[in-house]
């Protein structure tokens, strides 16, 4: 499609950029809301839930850490915010960004919408065409989304790709992504991302595939930058630490519910959730050995392998009682934050994660 | 053979390594992959191989297995030679009976048609002359010991999850009664509570079995957790190497100071590399 194909009403850069702040009063309501998300995909014919009734809001600029093990529903829910479910996901609840709800969106509305919500995934390397050039790649959101002349489009990625650490950028412009590490080709995706001047960015565990000094580095780069533009980020991980580290707030996940969110400082040495503690607890500790590590019994579930009617994390649980097996813990406020267990006020101080 | 899992250590004092490796090279071409690399595991020792990508950590345990030859340097394992390729079938599996591997992904290191009893079965075959009711026992006492019900037993991998898959990989290489396991990754595709559990049962393996581990890791905490030394590789070459607890408290060498530094914990900032290293 070529700009003079287009109908008079497709939103020019600033329009889209518009769109999507117009509403960002001096308020500050929040930046992408979530609110009450189900959403069920067919699987061998049936409807399965992978998310059960999850709200969240990102602030303008704020990091929130997303974060659960295998089947926890948390890359679904960035899948779900920047419309990329798959064919047949039916959804339930609202999503929306800076006032707008996302469901609505099509064309090119949709287009400008992803310039402004980018996503970042694990693997860097089945998201980008293996035949095109890392330049044409990096510049094309910015010429077909936004009407950049391509001169510029090109200046604009060498800057970006400078500002995540590639000095030799014109070089890496003609190369082909097989011919880039993986740590060099997440950098290129992270500066790809951060062209089109989003205001939030969906990051998919895009460290997890890299050796650890190199997602020393890229964490770091996407801190600094994600600061300077006032970038608001949902960082989605399995690491607990790894999120704490970088975001405000953590959010954790598990059987496609949100169990508990708590100020990233707050959530490791006190957490507001059994799951959340037995997971810090499970992991090994780096500054000493134990006899026994705290495995959690049993293994991760899905949404729809979880029991319906009761406390998901219940069968798993050290602290479960009758009340637990009752029915689906509400999202209750505590100490600053949410958690989803009826015991949550009366283990307070219990759920140490301490590996003695 | 007992029928414990104790190997027999035949001829062999107590302090003898159960493998050596000595000055090892692996050149690819003009790459050199692994240099100079030399290191002894005693037996019921737990020794990690510690690096980052292209650091030869994975070359090194395809040489010890016989999936890569060595440039030069030599294996030896049980007092056996292995640094040339196996001449017959016997030697091949004499070697399978010193030395076993587990690898990172349970997706495919298990044949998709083969229930986890008959992969189990199909190792005690290979390597124990015993009749059938031994055999059927020992299966049950392996699946059991790596912590899988009957059910999960007579299940195809595709049916199980990454953690059962990789129990039973562990339970088909300890079949073969290796003296000496190499984990090359086994845990770092596992989910936080099931590495928990693997490690857990390592553990109690190792403490029932006396059999060796080299656990070839990019995870300094799983580390920790499972061996007593360690070396440390960047680029082909030993860096750093000591017990375990010293290597990771008071690194000495440069690069492990920062992949020590790199790693995410309580009240840690990432930073870009600086000059603190080249």
């Amino acid at each position: 499609m070529t700009a003079s194909d287009q109908d008079a009403n497709v939103p020019t850069a600033e329009g889209a950029a518009g769109a999507l702040t117009a509403s960002d009063g001096p308020a500050a309501a929040p930046l992408l809301e979530v609110d009450g998300l189900t959403v069920r995909l067919p699987v061998g014919g049936v409807k399965r839930a992978v998310l059960r009734d999850v709200s969240l809001t990102v602030r303008a600029g704020e990091a929130v850490g997303l974060v659960g093990e295998s089947g926890s529903g948390k890359s679904m829910t960035a899948r779900a915010i920047d419309r990329l479910l798959p064919g047949g996901a039916e959804v339930d609840g609202q999503i929306r960004c800076s006032g707008r709800d996302v469901s609505e969106l099509a064309g090119a509305d949709l287009r400008a919408f992803r310039t402004k919500v980018a996503m970042i995934f694990q693997d860097p390397r089945a998201h980008v065409n293996p035949v095109r050039r890392i330049g044409d790649f990096m510049t094309e959101a910015m010429r077909t989304n936004l009407g950049v002349p391509p001169r510029y489009a090109q200046m604009r990625a060498l800057d970006m790709l400078a500002q995540v650490g590639i000095d030799d950028g014109e070089r890496r412009m003609r190369q082909y992504p097989h011919e880039l590490s993986g740590g060099m080709l997440q950098r290129v995706m992270i500066a790809a991302a951060l062209l089109t001047d989003p205001r939030l960015l969906l990051a998919d565990e895009p460290t997890t595939a890299l050796d650890v000094t190199t997602q020393a580095e890229v964490m770091a780069i996407l801190d600094e930058l994600r600061r300077e533009y006032g970038l608001a980020m949902l960082f989605i991980t399995h690491d607990l630490e790894l999120a704490a580290a970088i975001c405000d707030r953590t959010v954790v996940m598990y059987a496609g519910q949100i169990v508990e969110v708590r100020s990233s400082e707050l959530l490791h040495d006190d957490p507001l959730h059994p799951y959340t503690a037995a997971l810090a607890a499970a992991r090994p500790d780096i500054a000493r050995t134990t006899a026994r590590l705290r495995a959690i019994p049993g293994r991760p579930l899905s949404a729809f392998e979880a029991p319906a009617d009761e406390c998901a994390f219940a069968p798993r649980c050290p602290h479960a009682s009758d009340a637990c097996r009752a029915g689906v813990p509400g999202l209750t406020a505590l100490d600053g934050g949410l958690s989803r267990c009826v015991r949550a006020a009366e283990l307070r101080g219990q759920l140490t994660v301490s590996h003695e | 053979m007992s029928e414990t899992l104790l190997p027999d250590s035949p001829g062999s004092d107590s302090h003898a390594p159960v493998l050596a490796v000595t000055s090892l090279r692996k050149e690819f071409g003009s790459l050199v992959a692994v240099e100079d690399v030399s290191f002894t595991v005693q037996p019921a020792e737990s020794m990690a191989i510690v690096g980052e990508s292209g650091s030869g950590k994975t070359t090194i345990a395809r040489m010890i297995v016989g999936l890569e030859h060595p440039t030069g340097g030599t294996i030896t394992a049980c007092g056996a030679d292995r640094s040339r390729p196996a001449r017959s079938a016997r030697d091949r599996r004499r070697r399978g009976g010193e030395v076993q591997i587990v690898f990172q992904d349970p997706y495919t290191s298990l044949d998709p048609r083969q229930t986890a009893e008959d992969a189990v079965s199909e190792a005690l075959r290979l390597h124990h002359d015993w009749p059938a009711d031994r055999r059927r026992s020992r299966v049950t006492e392996l699946i059991d010991l790596v912590g899988l019900d009957a059910r999960q037993a007579r299940s195809l991998p595709r049916t199980l999850s990454g953690g059962q898959r990789q129990r039973v990989a562990i339970a088909r290489a300890l079949a073969a009664e290796p003296r000496v396991l190499i984990l090359d990754e086994s845990v770092a595709a596992l989910d936080v509570s099931i590495q928990a559990q693997v490690l857990n049962l390592l553990a109690d393996i190792r403490d029932e079995t006396a059999v060796s581990y080299v656990l070839i890791s990019h995870d300094l905490a799983v580390v920790r957790q499972l061996t007593d030394h360690a070396i440390v590789m960047y680029r082909g070459r030993v860096v750093e190497r000591g017990p375990t607890a010293r290597v990771l408290d008071e690194p000495q060498d440069p690069y492990t100071r920062r992949l020590r530094a790199s790693v995410p914990r309580p009240g840690w900032k990432p930073t870009r590399a600086g000059s603190e290293f080249s």
